[in-house]
């Protein structure tokens, strides 16, 4: 078994770790209560499956045909970086539109802060609105 | 040997994918079914490195990288259109 087997061994390795990982995550997304859980299996173990995979594509393609595919890597870096940003866009959007959280949920930390700064900035446009007001009456007189 | 292993991993992603159809169908709101397929996106993209070993070639590759920039998008714009109704925001004037 010379070096270019057992690279390409490993790769297939990884590939094939990476698949359980895969399948472990669907099962946390078919089985766990409400979207916010199910977020932690469709983001976190998802990335590191499909991480696992495109690694032991990159080695087993270096190993079997001396080639560095840049293609690969660059595959790599995209998903490291966009699947989390993508993960939290949605939670936010479903909390925003009022997704219920798990009847099993204890504590609800961010609603209390997201009132108290939905009346900080009604009170803003409240201010706004008088002076826009204000600037109303006094602009007609100015022309006149 | 790297076969078996590759068809074993590939039959391991389709499972994955027919889960995540089964939350698509099923996913009692919006944001589910958005998850879901998010996670069909990811799975194809490995699915397709699989195969792309297995039929020894290496024209797959660039597939990897449009199937990941579609899925971020869509998965982008869906949640923009959750959550505030519109896709392209438009400033208002004054």
């Amino acid at each position: 078994m010379n070096v270019n087997a057992v690279g390409e061994f490993v790769g297939a390795a990884l590939i094939l770790i990476g698949s359980v990982i895969s399948v472990i995550s669907a099962i946390g997304i078919i089985r766990f209560p409400d979207v916010y859980t199910r977020a932690h299996a469709a983001t976190k173990s998802s990335t590191l499956a499909v991480l696992l995979t495109l690694v032991g594509t990159f080695l087993y393609i270096w190993f079997s045909d001396a080639f560095i595919s840049v293609r690969v890597i660059l595959g790599i870096l995209f998903v490291f970086i966009t699947a989390p940003v993508s993960g939290h866009l949605i939670i936010r959007a479903a909390y925003r539109s009022n997704v219920k959280l798990a009847d099993s949920t204890i504590e609800d930390e961010l609603k209390p802060v997201l009132q108290e700064k939905g009346r900080e900035d009604k009170d803003e446009e409240a201010q706004e609105v008088v002076q826009e007001q204000k600037q109303g009456q006094e602009q007609p007189q100015g022309s006149v | 040997m790297i076969k078996i292993m590759l068809g074993i991993a590939l039959t391991l992603f389709s499972v994955a994918i027919a889960i995540s159809l089964y939350r698509i169908i099923k996913g009692p709101s919006i944001p589910d079914r958005v998850i879901a397929m998010d996670m069909i996106g990811v799975n194809l993209i490995s699915g397709i490195a699989a195969v792309s070993i297995l039929l020894k070639t290496k024209a797959y590759l660039e597939v990897i990288l449009i199937l990941g920039i579609l899925a971020f998008i869509s998965t982008i714009s869906l949640s923009r259109f959750i959550e505030r109704g519109v896709i392209i925001e438009r400033k208002r004037s004054g």
